[in-house]
């Protein structure tokens, strides 16, 4: 975390929470104010490089999942919610994920869930983004008061769990839609990009085609949405990506708990039923895996992909760059990195 | 010590933020929780004039004083360690529920925690100490791991070891026949019960503090200091641990504020599927009935257990950085 070692401890409350993300998915660099230059269009071969087999896996996998929630409702080969007379059948050719405890389709509700599951944690992401780019961004361009009490507020809502105040928020929301759920959820997730998107706009806001702008007149918002914005632009990407996966995993966890409409399928829902009759104890593993399953394997995609930006901003973290016999040479680990193709962003640093 | 009073200050805020939160919501949300909560109280049986003259202060329905008046009321009783009364447990107070449930709670969440950090930490050294090795191996599966629901692995881990292989109990926080005492039966058997929620947080967890620690170490060993120490000839060991680990570490425990919370609300879905008789647990029978005290109880309990662990993560962080102490 470059900032904590450039500025020791001159503002402590932002060193300690200074955004790396270790508790998510996708760690370390993002926060690192080394300004990348993902946003030069003249280097359209960097670009090109950071299409790495991670990044490729990871939309690969996406993609699979968006067509499911597309077409899903439309293959479903039953109504997820029909009862059917094979009871806790295991899977079969009529049912290839077998049925839950009323006989209903397990695969029918998978493919109809998507739906629901993917559109909540998209919305939740989006609207988690806009806030975070508003409040970090800002707070970081203006600067001052306004900064310190917007870093504050980014901070407190960071270090508060969020699930019990979900919990909580959704108890006092009874059968929310999914708009409602994404709105709540958004509300406790935007923290993060909040203080990643300060961190980047402070290192940034002092260059000097930014103070050019400034002389020339122009207004604070314009210098924020067309100087700054394109940018932060990985940052943006990564940190939309790291919440639509903490609106997913969260949305399950209150589906699980039975705090939205349990009525509309989605993956959560399918847990919450497999949960409430007992399917562990009647050993029905076809109806708990799947949901399961397909949430931590778009949970992967996600982190895949933002794996890809983050090589993009930090190249150093390229495992892929030191293959083979470079890799084998250096048995201890302490090599100098091979720079290829030293950048100016590398070499600012 | 300046940065420990500026995290001390951080902490009293965010404290205080917490509890008007929980001050403000069941007033500011639509409909009208409290009278249901009222009513179905009022339903459990007799309500004693005192514990409804509470209620009222607690949830706003006394209309005849103001939002201001209420809200030291509120602080008042908070300062008396009075929560209100759960209406799953009724007539016990809030504050009894949470006592009973937070000791489980805290020692399965934290030492599980302990364990998974200092794993995670130590192999995501290693990994990323020999980049592009074999152990990189590792990387995809952890990316995997770390996407897994929490309570969901809780239920894979449930069904393997202990419906198909049957090593462990299956759910609970001990065995129904012995009663809760300091006897090493009972201990031991505690001890049995919850082998399989912490190997499930552990699993579940530990992921995140591989991939944070093997960028940093990645980052770190980059640096010019790291080099120096080889040229000096030092041991390989002792470059890893004394000069990159040292300082990869440091974001981690920076980073602990974000992780913890994300980590605790992992674990209260966790003990919710192994039945454990922790806050987690009373967490879901508060929402199950709607026991609103119980629910905001917990939700200002948690978050002081986890500004107390941040606070403690401050401390390493002073231990581990000189620069924090320069200006002391």
């Amino acid at each position: 975390m470059a900032e904590t070692s450039d500025r020791p401890a001159t503002d402590a409350v932002d060193d300690v929470l200074a955004g790396d993300r270790v508790g998510g998915p996708v760690p370390g660099a993002a926060a690192d104010p080394l300004v990348s230059e993902p946003a030069d269009p003249g280097r359209p071969r960097r670009r090109r490089r950071t299409m790495s087999g991670k990044f490729v896996a990871g939309l690969v996998i996406l993609g699979l999942f968006v067509l499911m929630a597309a077409i899903g409702p439309l293959v479903a080969p039953y109504d997820p919610s029909n009862l059917g007379p094979d009871v806790l059948a295991p899977p079969s050719w009529q049912h290839w994920l077998g049925t839950t405890g009323t006989g209903q389709d397990v695969l029918s509700q998978l493919l109809v869930g998507a739906r629901q599951t993917l559109i909540i944690g998209v919305l939740a992401g989006l609207i988690a983004t806009a806030i975070s780019t508003i409040i970090g961004v800002t707070g970081g361009f203006v600067g001052g008061i306004a900064d310190d009490l917007l870093s504050l507020l980014s901070n407190v809502f960071l270090v508060v769990p969020a699930l019990p105040l979900l919990i909580v928020l959704t108890g006092y929301l009874p059968n929310g839609g999914p708009v409602a759920v994404a709105a709540v959820i958004s509300l406790t997730g935007w923290a993060w990009g909040s203080r990643v998107l300060r961190a980047q706009t402070l290192s940034i806001r002092r260059r000097d085609y930014i103070e050019a702008a400034r002389v020339a007149g122009e207004p604070g918002w314009r210098i924020i949405v067309f100087e700054i914005l394109p940018h932060v632009r990985a940052i943006l990407a990564s940190s939309f990506l790291f919440t639509v996966l903490f609106a997913i995993l969260t949305q399950v966890g209150l589906a699980f708990l039975g705090l939205v409409d349990v009525s509309q399928w989605s993956w959560g829902v399918m847990l919450y039923w497999a949960q409430s009759a007992d399917a562990l104890n009647a050993g029905a593993w076809w109806w708990f895996v799947p949901p399961g399953l397909a949430v931590a394997l778009i949970g992967t995609g996600l982190a895949l992909l933002n794996f890809g930006v983050d090589e993009f901003i930090n190249p150093r973290l390229r495992s892929n760059s030191l293959r083979g016999r470079a890799a084998r040479d250096s048995a201890g680990g302490f090599t100098p990195v091979v720079r290829t193709d030293p950048q100016p962003s590398e070499v600012q640093r | 010590m300046k940065f420990l009073l500026r995290r001390l200050g951080f902490t009293l805020i965010t404290a205080w933020a917490a509890i008007s939160i929980n001050f403000f919501l069941p007033r500011l949300m639509p409909g009208d929780p409290v009278q249901l909560m009222v009513a179905r109280l009022q339903q459990q049986g007799a309500v004693s004039p005192n514990a409804m003259q509470a209620m009222q202060v607690a949830f706003g329905l006394d209309d005849h004083t103001s939002l201001i008046v209420q809200y030291f009321q509120y602080w008042g009783q908070l300062f008396r360690g009075d929560l209100g009364r759960s209406i799953t447990f009724y007539p016990s107070s809030v504050s009894e529920v949470i006592g009973q449930a937070l000791p489980w709670t805290l020692v399965l969440v934290g030492v599980s925690t302990v364990i998974s950090f200092l794993l995670g930490t130590v192999l995501g050294a290693f990994i990323g100490w020999r980049r592009g090795s074999w152990a990189e191996t590792i990387l995809p599966l952890s990316t995997f791991l770390s996407s897994v629901p929490y309570f969901w692995m809780g239920l894979i881990v449930i069904s393997l070891f202990g419906a198909k292989l049957g090593w462990f109990p299956l759910s609970g926080g001990f065995d129904q026949g012995i009663d809760p005492s300091w006897s090493s039966d009972f201990v031991s058997n505690a001890l049995y019960h919850a082998v399989l929620p912490a190997i499930t947080i552990v699993l579940s967890s530990v992921a995140s503090w591989i991939l944070g620690m093997r960028n940093m170490m990645v980052t770190v060993m980059d640096e010019d200091y790291v080099l120096v120490a080889q040229a000096k000839g030092l041991s390989r060991l002792r470059v890893l641990s004394a000069y990159a680990a040292r300082n990869a570490v440091l974001p981690s425990i920076a980073g602990f504020a974000l992780s913890i919370s994300f980590v605790v609300s992992g674990s209260l879905l966790v003990e919710i599927v192994f039945s454990y008789p922790g806050i987690g647990y009373s967490l879901y029978q508060a929402v199950n009935n709607e026991d609103f005290p119980l629910m905001q109880g917990i939700f200002l309990i948690i978050t002081f257990a986890v500004l107390l662990a941040n606070l403690v993560a401050d401390v390493a962080y002073v231990l581990l950085d000189p620069r924090t102490r320069q200006d002391a």
